[in-house]
Formats: C-alpha cells, structure tokens, sequence
C-alpha cells in the first residue's frame, strides 16, 4: 500500500518540473522501478489514477519500465544479472561480497508537458 | 515538450533522511531501524536490548505505530526515554517523522536511539529513515518461508534476527532451509537466533550493536 506515497512523490517531481518552465498541463511521465523493491506496477498505477485527478497531470498516462537486477562481484569483478533469491552470491567465484549495481530504483526519468 | 528529470521518486524523503543521518553522525548517535511483522516481537526484542545495554550506553526509543501509545508507555516504565508516532494509517515511518521525533530527543546525551517501525514486512524497507543500519526481526511462528515472500526486508537488512527461537520444537520451521535462503539474499548479514523474553540470545546481538554503537561513537561511522 506505500504505492500511494510513491505515486505522491512522482506526482510532485513532475509538478515541480512542469512549473519550472512555465508548463500547465503534463500529458506524460516515465519512471523506472528496480524489481528488488517492493512496488507493484498495478497499485502504482491505481494510486496514480487516483492522485492525478484535479491536478495539472489529470490526464497524463503513467509509463513504467522495471528494471533487471544487476551486481557485480567484489572478489572477481564478475558483473551478472540476478534475479530476487539469487543476489548475494557471485555465480563465477562464489564469494559473497557484492554490490548491486541495479534492481532497487525507484527514479522519475523524464515528463512530457506544455 | 520533454523535460529530463532522472531524479528518486523519494528524493525528499531520502534527502531529509541524509539530513537526519548527519545530525545523528554529528554526535556519534548509532540508529538502528528494527522491522518485523506486528507480534514477531520488535518491542519484547527492545526491552531486551534496553536491559543487555543500559549500563554501558544512553538509549532512547522511537516507536512508529498506526495508532496508541502502549509500546512508547511500556518503555518508558523502563526508565528509558520514549518518543510515540502514531502513523495515522501509514504503514511505515518516513523520515520527516523521524526528524520530528527527534527533536524531542537531547542527540549530545544518547548514544543509540532504537526505532520500532511499523509492524510490515513490505513497506519500511524502501524508505530511508537517516538510521545507520536496518535489522529486521522474523519470528519462529511465522514460519521458515517468509524470506521467500518479502525477499527486499532481508536483503536491506544489516543483520536478522530469528526471535521466539525456544518455540522451534512446536513449529515446523526449517533452519537450515530459511539459513540457505537468506544466505542468498543477504550473504554478510548476521542471523542472531533469540528468545526475547526469555533473555536467551540477547547477548550476541547486543555485542554486535554495541560494536557497531562504538564504531558511532569513534565517527567510524556505519
């Protein structure tokens, strides 16, 4: 349910933006989502359905691109994609010190407005 | 026309986060962000540690819940100081409550402040409170396979914590199975079993926070 609090946070990004350049109305917003988070496409969009109305975003369309899970290994400088169980272990040399490069975005890419 | 932004959806939220984090580095306050499911055991977990710790450090608690004030009242019957947030229905804590919480505390006479987020194993692990270190609590009865369901809480998660370890022979849960799942997931996070109550695996833990309050302590940081 904290989908509401993401989607209120995108709301205001694009907002923000928009009024920055003088625009009133956005027809478009793209954000990306790392699938290691805990939001799901359908409520994001349920929640922003929500939010958007009576707002200059009122019928802008919600675009979301999930992003891959993606760490590379500290030890062996091994890069590899992963999915949600499988993260913490180096599949070439094993070890478990490795960073995640991708997977836990939670970012507002870019917005169209006039 | 387009407009760039690339900037965190919870940009605000993790800004005054960092804001949070440094007011807490500048007087060497450890934080840690304790998150479980409601009556996995977060404030038994609390009290426990209050008692392995009192006597070496100053402890404050914050305690984030939907509504009441039981478990602020609980800790405070421990001598201890205690800040109530009541979320209003959020199911977590952000970090603008944080910082509202914390300017009830005095920083420069406490050297770890224990947050009690709200009872959820989904939602507090994709917000950034300022704390030094998540460690999230699962307990016996909620069974092996939790990991497999909220796989993010266990990956974010400094340590785990495996409470009401003494009722492990009436439950049919899996160490090894749930040890090996988490190991993927998180495979530098310390797994402390415990009964909170009881006080039994109370001391592992409590060393392995007080290390990481002494490394706050010396601006070694988290």
């Amino acid at each position: 349910m904290h989908e509401l609090g993401i989607a209120s946070g995108i709301l205001s990004s694009a907002i923000t933006a928009a009024e920055n350049v003088g625009a009133t109305t956005i027809s478009s917003v793209d954000v990306s989502i790392g699938v290691l988070t805990e939001v799901m496409e359908d409520a994001l969009q349920f929640a922003w359905d929500e939010l958007r109305q009576g707002t200059m975003a009122e019928n802008a369309a919600l675009t979301v691109t999930m992003l891959g899970a993606r760490s590379r290994c500290a030890d062996c400088g091994h890069d590899y994609e992963h999915g949600r169980y499988d993260a913490a272990r180096c599949p070439s040399c094993g070890s478990y010190v490795v960073m995640l490069l991708q997977g836990r975005e939670l970012d507002i890419n870019r917005i169209d407005a006039d | 026309m387009q407009i760039e932004i690339e900037q965190r959806i919870l940009a605000a939220n993790e800004r005054l986060a960092a804001e949070n984090r440094a007011r807490f580095d500048e007087h060497g306050v450890f934080v840690v962000d304790l998150m479980a499911s409601p009556g996995a055991g977060k404030t038994s977990t609390i009290l426990a540690t209050i008692e392995a710790l009192r006597d070496r450090y100053a402890i404050a608690v914050i305690e984030g819940d939907i509504a009441s004030k039981v478990d602020a009242e609980k800790v405070r019957a421990h001598g201890i100081p205690a800040v109530q947030i009541n979320t209003g229905g959020a199911c977590h804590l952000e970090s603008a409550m944080i910082r509202r919480a914390v300017d009830t505390l005095d920083l420069a006479e406490l050297d770890l402040i224990i947050i009690e987020n709200v009872g959820n194993l989904v939602c507090p692990s994709d917000f950034d409170l300022g704390e030094h270190a998540k460690v999230m609590i699962l307990s016996v009865p909620e069974g092996h396979d939790k990991p497999y369901k909220y796989p993010n809480i266990f990956q974010v998660s400094q340590a785990v914590i495996l409470n009401k370890y003494d009722t492990m022979s009436v439950f049919d849960f899996d160490e090894a199975e749930f040890r090996e799942v988490v190991r993927g997931l998180n495979g530098l996070a310390p797994i402390f079993p415990m009964s909170a109550t009881k006080g039994e695996g109370v001391q592992a833990w409590a060393e392995w926070l007080a290390g990481r309050v002494e490394d706050a302590k010396t601006g070694r940081g988290a």
